[in-house]
C-alpha cells in the first residue's frame, strides 16, 4: 500500500507536535507550595497528619524501631519506605531532581553537602536551635548539615568506625584481652600474633577493593595522628601526608605477610563485616551498628582507632536526616525529628539496644552501664570526624573513583607508588 | 467506504503508536535534550551547554577503556553463546527419552532475573561465604581469587553470562531446527553426503535467519552490559572490567551529572543503530 505524501507529512507532524507537548510536560511541573511558605511551630505539630519517609536498608534497624513507637504513640502515622543501600543515591537523586522527595529522608551523611547545597532540604535553623538539648546534638553530623550557618540536618541514626578484638582470640595468642591496641604499631603486632595460631584464624580484616570501606575504618587513624585527610573546604586531598604514607606501609605489610584474611583483594564492600562475627579474626575496624548483631558467645572488646603514636579518633558516619523542601507537612514531619532526639527514645530505643545515640549528653544510663562497649563507642562521638566536601562520594564512595585507585595502589600495587601523583588525582576530583 | 476503513486501520495502529511515542520517542527526544544541557540531577535543567557534554566524553579517561572492555567481552560472549547454545540445540533437537527434561534444565536459567543470577553468583564466588573455595581445598587445589583479578573478574561474568543466557538462545535455535524439513536431509543422505557435511550444507544455512536474530539479540546485549558487572565487581578490579553503561551510570548517580550521561547514551545509542543496520545488511545478503 502507498501511502499518499500529504498523510505522511500530517503524521509525522502530530509525531513531533506530540512529543513536544510530552517533553514540555516532562520538563515543568516544577514549583508548588513548598514548606518553606508554611508558619513554623517550633514544637511540631501532631494532628493525624500521614508522613512519608525513606531510609537506607543500612540503617534500617534502628529506623524501623524509631517511626514504629512514634507511629503507636501519636496521632501523626509515618510511612517508612526501606529502599536497598545501593540503589539509595539513585532513587532519592532522582526523586529531588523531579520534586518528588518524601516528607522525611535520611541520607548517608557524606552524601549531604549534596543535597543540602542542591536545596532538596527545609532549613530548619530555628527548629534545631529551639531545642533544649541542641548544643548536645551530635555536632560533627551538625557541621556537615550546615551551609552558611544555616541548618538542615539532625543526626539520625550514628555509626562509628571502632576497632572490635576478640577476647578469646588475645587470650590463645598471648596478649592481655582487656589491652587493645592503642597505636598502629600495636594494632598490626597484635594482628600478627593472632595470626600466627593459625588454621583457620586470620590477623585481620579489610575490604580492599571498597572505597568508602577504607575511608570509614583508616582515616581516623590519620586525624587520632594530628594530621589531617582533607582541607577545610574539602577541595584538596592531604593522603600524601607522612601520617597517611605509614598507615599504608602498615597495611602492605599485613597483607604481604598474609596476616589479613582471603577474600581482601576483591571485598567490595557488600561482606566486609561478616567475617569477624564468625570468630575467625583477631582484630579490625569495624561499624559500631555491629555490636549489636554480633553472636551472643563471641567474647568481643571494642576499642578507638589509634593513631600511629597514640591518640584516637574515629569516623561519625550513619545517616543525618531532614525535611524535604517540597513537604507540605514541615511542622508534623518536625515532630517527629524532635520527638525522636529526646531523652527517653535516644535512651529506650538506641542505648537499649546497644546503639550510639545521636546526642552526648546522655551516656549516664542504665543500658550502658551493663555495656562498657557502648560506652567507649559513645564517647567517641565528641572527638570523631564527619569529612566535609561537596564531591565526597565521586571521588571516594565511587568504585571508579581515585580515592579507591589511590589506596589499592599503596595497598596492592608497585613498591615505589608516586604518591604524591596519586593525591593530585584525588584532588583534582575533589575540586572539580 | 474507503474513508472509514482508514480510520479503522488509524485506531488499530493507534493504541502501538501512542506507546511509542510516550516510552521511546518522548525520552529519546529528552535524552538529546539533557545531552545539551548543563543538567545535574539535583538541580534540573540549566540551559543549553552545547557541545560541552560531548567534549567531555573524550576527556574522560574512563571512556575508551570501557569502549575497549565492552567490545572484548561482546566479543568472547557471542563466540560462547552461540556456540554452546547451537550444541545444546542439536543435542536436544530429536525426540528421545529424557528430552523433556534436559530442555527444560537448559532453559531454567532464563527465568531467573539477571540481578538476582549476578548475586547469586557472587555469593557463589565470595570468599567468604562461598562453596567454591572449601571444595577446591577439599581437591587439594589451591583457592581461586574468582573477581579478584582482571582476568578472572571477566570469565567468571562470562560463565555467569552463559550459563544465564545459552538455554534462551537454544530455544530460538530449537525453533530455527525444527523448521528444516526432514526431507531435506533425507535427499541429503540419499545423495551420499555425511553427518557433518548436511550439517554445514544443510543445517547452518537453513538455520541463518534464527542464528541471525540470535547474533543480534547477543550482540546488543553484551554491548549494553551493566547489571552482571555492577553487582559482581563493581568496574573492579582496578577498574578493569568498567562497561560503556556503567560509565553512563557513574555519571548520573556517582557524578550527578544527567548531561553528560545524556551524552554517552545518546553515543552509544548511534554505535549500535550503525552497528544493528550492518549486522541485518549482512544478514539478509543473498536472500
Amino acid at each position: 500500500m502507498r501511502i499518499p505524501d500529504r498523510t505522511r507529512r500530517a503524521a509525522r507532524a502530530a509525531v513531533v507536535a506530540s512529543a513536544a507537548v510530552l517533553l514540555a510536560a516532562s520538563c515543568s511541573g516544577k514549583g508548588g507550595d513548598g514548606a518553606a511558605d508554611q508558619e513554623v511551630v517550633l514544637e511540631g505539630v501532631d494532628d493525624g497528619t500521614t508522613l512519608t519517609m525513606w531510609t537506607r536498608a543500612a540503617t534500617e534497624a534502628q529506623s524501623q524501631a524509631l517511626v514504629d513507637a512514634y507511629n503507636a504513640s501519636h496521632e501523626n502515622q509515618i510511612e517508612l519506605s526501606v529502599i536497598p543501600t545501593d540503589d539509595y543515591q539513585t532513587r532519592v537523586g532522582t526523586a529531588a531532581g523531579n520534586q518528588e522527595l518524601p516528607d522525611l529522608f535520611a541520607l548517608d551523611v557524606v552524601f549531604a553537602p549534596n543535597f543540602t547545597t542542591a536545596g532538596a532540604y527545609l532549613d530548619i535553623t530555628d527548629r534545631i536551635a529551639a531545642l533544649d538539648f541542641a548544643d548536645a546534638l551530635a555536632p560533627s553530623h551538625l557541621d556537615v548539615g550546615t551551609v552558611d550557618d544555616r541548618q538542615y540536618l539532625v543526626p539520625h541514626t550514628l555509626d562509628l568506625s571502632v576497632l572490635f578484638y576478640n577476647k578469646a582470640l588475645y587470650e590463645q595468642a598471648g596478649l592481655d584481652p582487656e589491652a587493645p591496641p592503642t597505636t598502629l604499631a600495636e594494632f598490626a603486632e597484635h594482628a600478627r600474633a593472632v595470626d600466627a595460631l593459625g588454621g583457620d584464624v586470620n590477623g585481620t580484616f579489610f575490604g580492599g577493593n571498597c572505597g568508602g570501606c577504607f575511608v570509614f575504618t583508616w582515616w581516623p587513624t590519620i586525624w587520632a595522628s594530628g594530621a589531617e585527610a582533607l582541607n577545610e573546604d574539602g577541595t584538596e586531598s592531604l593522603l600524601d601526608s607522612p601520617e597517611a604514607a605509614e598507615l599504608f606501609a602498615t597495611y602492605r605489610g599485613l597483607v604481604e605477610d598474609e596476616v589479613v584474611a582471603p577474600g581482601h583483594n576483591e571485598e567490595t564492600g557488600a561482606t566486609w563485616t561478616g567475617h569477624f562475627p564468625e570468630g575467625n579474626i583477631g582484630v579490625m575496624p569495624m561499624p559500631s551498628t555491629m555490636l549489636g548483631l554480633m553472636p551472643e558467645d563471641l567474647d568481643i572488646g571494642v576499642a578507638p582507632i589509634p593513631g600511629i603514636d597514640g591518640g584516637e579518633s574515629t569516623f561519625v558516619g550513619g545517616d543525618s536526616i531532614g525535611i524535604s523542601a517540597n513537604s507540605e507537612h514541615p511542622n508534623q514531619a518536625w515532630d517527629f525529628l524532635r520527638w525522636s532526639l529526646e531523652e527517653e527514645q535516644q535512651v529506650e530505643i538506641l542505648a537499649a539496644n546497644g546503639d550510639v545515640m545521636a546526642r552526648t549528653d546522655l551516656a549516664d544510663n542504665e543500658y550502658y552501664a551493663a555495656n562498657s562497649n557502648a560506652v567507649v563507642m559513645n564517647d567517641l562521638v565528641q572527638v570523631g570526624r564527619t569529612p566535609y566536601s561537596l564531591n565526597f562520594g565521586q571521588t571516594f564512595n565511587d568504585p571508579q573513583g581515585p580515592g579507591l585507585a589511590l589506596v589499592r595502589e599503596m595497598i596492592y600495587g608497585d613498591a615505589g607508588a608516586d604518591l604524591a601523583a596519586l593525591n593530585e588525582g584525588v584532588t583534582a576530583s575533589l575540586s572539580s | 467506504m474507503r474513508y472509514s476503513r482508514k480510520l479503522a486501520g488509524a485506531a488499530y495502529a493507534a493504541p502501538v503508536a501512542l506507546f511509542v511515542l510516550v516510552f521511546f520517542v518522548a525520552p529519546l527526544l529528552l535524552v538529546g535534550r539533557m545531552s545539551a544541557s548543563d543538567w545535574p540531577l539535583l538541580a534540573g535543567d540549566m540551559g543549553l551547554n552545547l557541545p560541552e557534554n560531548y567534549q567531555g566524553i573524550g576527556d574522560n579517561p574512563l571512556f575508551w577503556p570501557a569502549v575497549g572492555f565492552t567490545l572484548k567481552y561482546t566479543g568472547i560472549v557471542v563466540v560462547l553463546l552461540i556456540g554452546l547454545s547451537l550444541l545444546l540445540a542439536l543435542i536436544v533437537a530429536d525426540r528421545r527419552r529424557g528430552t523433556g527434561f534436559f530442555r527444560t534444565a537448559y532453559f531454567l536459567p532464563t527465568t531467573l532475573g539477571l540481578a538476582s543470577a549476578s548475586l547469586l553468583f557472587f555469593g557463589f564466588y565470595s570468599p567468604a561465604i562461598g562453596p567454591l573455595d572449601p571444595v577446591m581445598e577439599f581437591l587439594g587445589l589451591e583457592p581461586v581469587s574468582w573477581l579478584g583479578t582482571p582476568t578472572a573478574a571477566l570469565w567468571s561474568t562470562v560463565v555467569l553470562i552463559v550459563w544465564k543466557f545459552a538455554g534462551f538462545f537454544m530455544i530460538i535455535l530449537l525453533v530455527g531446527l525444527q523448521s528444516i524439513p526432514p526431507d531435506v536431509y533425507e535427499a541429503a543422505r540419499l545423495d551420499g553426503a555425511g553427518r557433518w557435511q548436511a550439517f554445514a550444507h544443510i543445517t547452518v544455512p537453513l538455520l541463518r535467519p534464527a542464528l541471525g536474530l540470535v547474533l543480534i539479540l547477543s550482540v546488543t546485549g553484551s554491548l549494553l552490559a551493566f547489571d552482571q558487572f555492577f553487582i559482581l565487581t563493581k568496574g573492579g578490579p582496578d577498574n578493569s572490567t568498567v562497561t560503556v553503561v556503567q560509565l553512563i551510570y557513574r555519571e548520573a548517580f556517582q557524578r550527578f551529572d544527567l548531561g553528560a550521561a545524556a551524552a554517552i547514551s545518546v553515543v552509544v545509542l548511534a554505535a549500535l543503530l550503525v552497528l544493528n543496520i550492518a549486522q541485518f545488511r549482512a544478514l539478509r545478503k543473498d536472500h
